[in-house]
């Protein structure tokens, strides 16, 4: 088992003292199979107890530990220290405000995420002695990619357009939109579509495919924001070319 | 009851003007938006053509005598690069936005994005016909 001296470079913010962010350097004797989360926590138990981040699961299922590993969004605990040169430069994910250290201010994609209603919205509440709804293995292929996203806002790290617009809703929120939309038990669309078809909607969207590069799950968001453009396009052609399709 | 904490988030500010300088990604972006203004001045360029032909047979002549400067053919050439790049980068994300499921299984990306390949030189093909190549 062989053992590298990494220098860790972290972002550093203490909201009671601090005015600007500042770097933090550590020197860490990193193991062949750490990630970069294991650095933090032996920096956290062994050089600095002040350090602040997220996580929980280890196993990049929870989305608590997204960061900015060298510039770009990772999972700390899917990045291995093992593809990084000596120098690994560690900040907070990318278009969220720092709360402290590495912990972000999420509250914006939390509420954003709560109003495209990510959750079935059945198109006739069945009593439960009717038995459960059920789904073709081809009607569940259709959503089923989007359903391993983790919340981990790494997507919305890479976004320039969230960058740029923050009221942007953004590629997961309306990833599990689409994700809802697409499943055949499902009967809430139009009321997600009055969040996702405005403009700060999926009209914000430029199809730069950066969120489905960096996503840990391959949840491949640009493409669900991509049909849902095409879908509500359509829906405005039906509306003022075919009116009579909404008698 | 829990102490009254004072938060204070620290907003890191994104250029308006050199945010695409940060990431490879961005700039592959900005690659495949600003070759469009090459392929619209050369839309451009056939208007002006269409409004000499109108004027008569010396105008156009004047127009096709200025096609062949050196500094057009420079031009010309780099459109067409630019619009060959423009054209394959949309045409390979195509499967993103209409990805096609036959039965339980979705068609595979290369197929939709080969069919895009293919529309595109028919079409070249009857353009080239009406324009009497053949």
């Amino acid at each position: 088992m062989s053992e590298r001296l990494m220098q860790l470079e972290v972002l550093r913010y203490n909201p009671e003292s601090d005015g600007e962010t500042r770097f933090q350097s550590y020197e860490v004797p990193c193991r062949d199979e750490w990630v970069v989360l294991d650095a933090l926590n032996y920096v956290k138990e062994h050089l600095d107890p002040t350090l602040s981040y997220r996580w929980s699961c280890h196993m990049a299922v929870c989305g608590s530990c997204g960061m900015m590993v060298n510039g770009e969004p990772k999972l700390a605990c899917k990045a291995f220290v093992r593809d990084y040169p000596e120098h690994i430069r560690i900040e907070p994910l990318a278009h969220f405000p720092v709360e402290r250290d590495l912990v972000t201010v999420i509250e914006d994609f939390v509420s954003k995420l709560a109003s495209v209603k990510p959750y079935l919205i059945p198109k006739k509440e069945q009593p439960l002695s009717s038995g459960e709804y059920l789904q073709t293995p081809a009607q569940l292929k259709k959503y089923k990619q989007y359903t391993l996203c983790i919340n981990c806002m790494l997507c919305y790290s890479a976004c320039p357009e969230y960058g740029l617009i923050p009221a942007f809703i953004g590629p997961a929120a309306i990833t599990l939109a689409h994700r809802y939309n697409q499943d055949s038990r499902d009967g809430g669309r139009n009321e997600r579509q009055e969040v996702i078809a405005q403009q700060v909607g999926v009209w914000e969207c430029n199809f730069v495919g950066a969120c489905s590069e960096v996503c840990p799950k391959h949840v491949d968001p640009a493409s669900a924001l991509q049909q849902v453009k095409v879908a509500s396009t359509m829906d405005w052609y039906k509306e003022h070319l075919m009116p009579w399709l909404n008698k | 009851m829990a102490e009254q904490v004072n938060r204070k988030p620290y907003v890191r500010e994104v250029s308006p003007t050199r945010w695409f300088l940060r990431d490879r990604r961005y700039m592959r972006y900005m690659a495949r938006e600003v070759t469009c203004l090459f392929i619209g001045a050369y839309t451009l360029m056939l208007l002006v053509g269409i409004a000499r032909l109108a004027q008569g047979p010396a105008a156009y002549e004047a127009f096709l005598a200025a096609l062949r400067e050196p500094a057009s053919i420079v031009f010309q050439v780099l459109t067409l690069g630019f619009a060959l790049y423009h054209t394959t980068t949309w045409f390979n994300v195509t499967p993103k936005a209409l990805p096609l499921q036959i039965g339980e299984e979705f068609v595979p990306g290369g197929a939709v994005a080969g069919a895009h390949y293919v529309l595109w030189a028919l079409i070249s093909v009857v353009i080239l016909f009406l324009a009497g190549v053949f």
